[in-house]
């Protein structure tokens, strides 16, 4: 049961990691990975709602493996976010490289505070 | 295309979500189990990129079932952001701290190192044949 939890939440997760990356992707011209950014600041903030929601009992653990370990985790990516920041390095825009490194993690930082907070504004 | 992508980030995610029984962290401790699995798959998608975009063409498919897939699915920003605001939460903000750098860190130097070691094994095994 716990395994086909996480099966189905990842099942949905990484199509749409790769949709919405191509949707963000053509609709920019900068070599900075837009798409990678958003999934990975959208993911952190579902994830930190949901552990939220988890610490004040609003949410089982069953909700916590389908969304959070499978859709969250799925949605979210550290292998494309490293390899695009080491790209960007390679090519020679070591500046975006670093602005990339830097603007994801405080994004998904931001985003993981952000959502704690609004599931205790809901549910606390 | 989506079916390719969704199998594999069911792959990825269930081989992470295996580690993380098999090695659980505590709440409060240092998540070195998440560390381990973004850093294996960081290491993973260098000497994946490295073989697809350098020796061979692959199937279309390929690259979206290894790497958007399989290893996207196993890799997560999620955890890792949200590990870090409960480690502040548990007021344990130096280890948070060492585990954001950490992670970065080995992230970075993974998927740098493992591509370099590959293209490196490239060339020693193209000379070989050569020489023969």
């Amino acid at each position: 049961m716990n395994w086909l939890l996480v099966v189905a939440g990842a099942a949905v997760g990484a199509p749409l990691r790769y949709l919405t990356d191509r949707l963000v992707q053509s609709r920019h011209d900068s070599v900075f990975p837009w798409g990678t950014f958003t999934v990975n600041a959208i993911g952190s903030w579902i994830l930190g709602m949901l552990s939220g929601a988890v610490a004040v009992g609003a949410a089982s653990s069953h909700v916590q493996l389908l969304l959070g370990t499978g859709l969250c985790g799925a949605l979210t990516t550290y292998s494309t976010f490293s390899y695009e920041t080491l790209r960007l390095a390679v090519d020679g825009a070591r500046l975006y490289a670093v602005a990339n490194a830097v603007a994801s993690v405080a994004a998904g930082l931001g985003a993981a505070f952000a959502g704690v907070l609004c599931a205790r504004a809901l549910w606390g | 295309m989506i079916g390719v992508v969704a199998a594999g980030g069911a792959i990825g995610a269930v081989a992470r979500y295996g580690a993380t029984l098999l090695w659980p962290t505590a709440a409060g401790a240092f998540p070195w189990t998440i560390l381990a699995v973004n850093v294996v798959g960081c290491a993973l998608m260098g000497v994946l990129m490295v073989l697809i975009t350098e020796l061979f063409s692959p199937h279309r498919l390929v690259r979206p079932f290894l790497g958007t897939g399989i290893l996207g699915g196993f890799t997560t920003f999620s955890t890792y952001a949200v590990d870090i605001q409960q480690l502040v939460d548990a007021r344990r903000a130096p280890l948070a701290l060492a585990y954001l750098a950490g992670t970065l860190l080995a992230a970075l130097a993974a998927v740098w190192g493992a591509g370099a070691a590959t293209r490196e094994l490239l060339a020693v095994l193209e000379r070989k044949e050569r020489a023969a």
